[in-house]
């Protein structure tokens, strides 16, 4: 479950932000603090994993630093879905 | 006295780290009036020479024509040189309100309004128009000063991919059902590439999700399209495009001064609850006055764009032929792309020596790895300029190994 949860974010960012498929994207790559997702559009990468997985996230959880890279944000993910059980 | 030594320390080391991120901003000092032939000392200190300007936005060569300097001096002399005040107390003469008129005429708007600068006019727009119920779809490579506008206001936002359509659609669909009102926000020439929003295309989507276009069109206005209208008007959508802001600080003369132009609704709205509007001061006559001449000169003929068009093909063909990699367009904007960042600083170095004026770009101003050299063309470069930036091109690029 968790590493298709991962491979899916990876798979959304690089759709969704990645301007060219030879940028390189690793778990710990750091999302917004180097400008491969601009805080304005962070917002649809949330929306998409409120839909996929079922959850809310607040704003404050939702912070820029807990979206800074895959792994902040599987923790972040992964605390709302023990939440929601 | 708080400012002590170890607030002066904090902010050493900032400026520190933004030159050794390479992004220290060196100001070359013009020893001359802008134009083609312009007196250059750089480094500083040095001897000023005489080079070719091939990086201004003064697109139509207007900055120091002798028709605008002449209305320059005529407002002076007959309006004064400021207004010392903001336009709603005592700062709107009637030539304020002629130039909005014309402005607004020229673009094929009901109205338009001016600000001290684009960047004002940007920075006002959005938090008049638009609150958390609405929606703010912008382009990634907007320009800054849309970027501040945007995050001025309360709207929800969301960004789409560089003049992709496609993705742009995806955004619409998803937002369509979230928000009041959509907004749709773009430069309509992006000016770190030279290449056009494909307005045409997005006036369809507009259409088809009921969404608001708002333009950038400060990098066109004065010389993109038929008639130098914009990039609306190359596309045929001048009708379909609801806000243009614009400066008047490039291709119209290359001042100051920023213009909303569209509904009078929202130029009513700006007047009255723009900040940047509401708390500045009013653009001085001499401006006022020389910027009514270059209307007239833009509206008169396409003479000056339609050679500043034959001038960027020129320039185009002649560089492609010559082995350089250009970002392919139509624009006067032409970037020659050299990849490596320190190639295209070397290169420009070069290039000043050769007595050509250019500058490189890279990272983060563009991304990593496209490091380039941004040409600007202008209607005052003749032939022999053009010429005479080829051959310094071809004759450094060779010394460099960039072309064979
Ligand atoms: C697209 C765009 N918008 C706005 C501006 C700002 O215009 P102004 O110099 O009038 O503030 C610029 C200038 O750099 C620009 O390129």
């Amino acid at each position: 479950m968790s590493d298709e949860l991962k491979k899916k974010i990876l798979e959304y960012i690089r759709e969704e932000y990645l301007e060219d498929d030879s940028m390189e994207l690793k778990d710990d790559t750091p999302l917004i603090s180097s400008g491969i997702v601009d805080s304005f559009s962070m917002v649809s990468l949330k929306m998409y994993l409120e839909e996929e997985l079922g959850i809310k996230m607040t704003d404050e959880e939702a912070s820029t630093e807990a979206f800074d890279s895959v792994n902040s944000i599987l923790v972040l993910v992964r605390k709302k879905l023990a939440e929601k059980k | 006295m708080a400012y002590s030594n170890a607030v002066r320390e904090q902010f050493r080391n900032t400026l520190k780290e933004v030159e050794e991120a390479g992004l220290y901003k060196d100001e070359r000092y013009i020893c001359s009036e802008q134009g083609v032939e312009i007196v250059v000392e750089y480094p500083r200190g040095s001897k000023p020479i005489k080079v070719l300007n091939f990086c201004a936005n003064n697109y139509l060569g207007l900055s120091s024509h002798p028709d605008v300097t002449a209305a320059a001096r005529k407002g002076l002399e007959e309006r004064g040189y400021g207004m010392s005040s903001v336009r709603f107390i005592c700062g709107t003469q009637d030539l304020h309100n002629s130039l909005e008129k014309r402005i607004a005429e020229y673009l094929g708007k009901e109205d338009a309004i001016l600000f001290s600068s684009c960047f004002d006019a940007n920075a006002a727009i959005f938090e008049v128009l638009f609150d958390e119920k609405d929606v703010l779809l912008n382009d990634r490579l907007i320009h800054a000063s849309l970027i501040d506008g945007i995050r001025l206001c309360s709207a929800q936002r969301d960004s789409y991919k560089n003049a992709d359509v496609g993705h742009l659609e995806k955004k619409l669909e998803m937002w369509k059902p979230r928000a009041r009102n959509i907004c749709i926000v773009t430069d309509g020439v992006f000016s770190m590439d030279g290449i056009l929003a494909p307005l045409d295309k997005i006036a369809d989507l507009a259409d088809r999700y009921g969404a608001m276009v708002l333009v950038d069109d400060s990098h066109a206005t004065g010389f993109i399209g038929k008639t130098g209208r914009g990039t609306p008007e190359h596309f045929g959508v001048m009708d379909r495009i609801d806000i243009i802001t614009t400066t008047l600080g490039k291709a119209l003369g290359g001042a100051s001064g920023g213009v909303v132009a569209g509904p009078r609704e929202v130029t009513e709205m700006l007047r009255n609850r723009g900040r940047p509007y509401l708390f500045s001061n009013a653009v001085p006559p001499p401006i006022i006055s020389a910027a009514l001449r270059v209307i007239d000169l833009v509206s008169e003929t396409t003479k000056l764009r339609d050679k500043l068009e034959w001038n960027a093909r020129y320039f185009r063909e002649k560089m492609d032929a010559a082995g350089f990699r250009l970002v392919p367009g139509e624009t006067p904007i032409v970037p020659v792309m050299f990849g490596d960042a320190k190639l295209a600083n070397d290169m420009a170095r070069e290039l000043l020596q050769e007595g050509i004026y250019v500058i490189g770009f890279s990272h983060p101003v563009v991304p990593m790895g496209k490091a380039r050299i941004r040409v600007q063309l202008s209607a005052a470069h003749e032939k022999e300029h053009i010429d005479k930036a080829v051959d310094a091109f071809v004759k450094v690029g060779k010394k460099l190994g960039v072309i064979r």
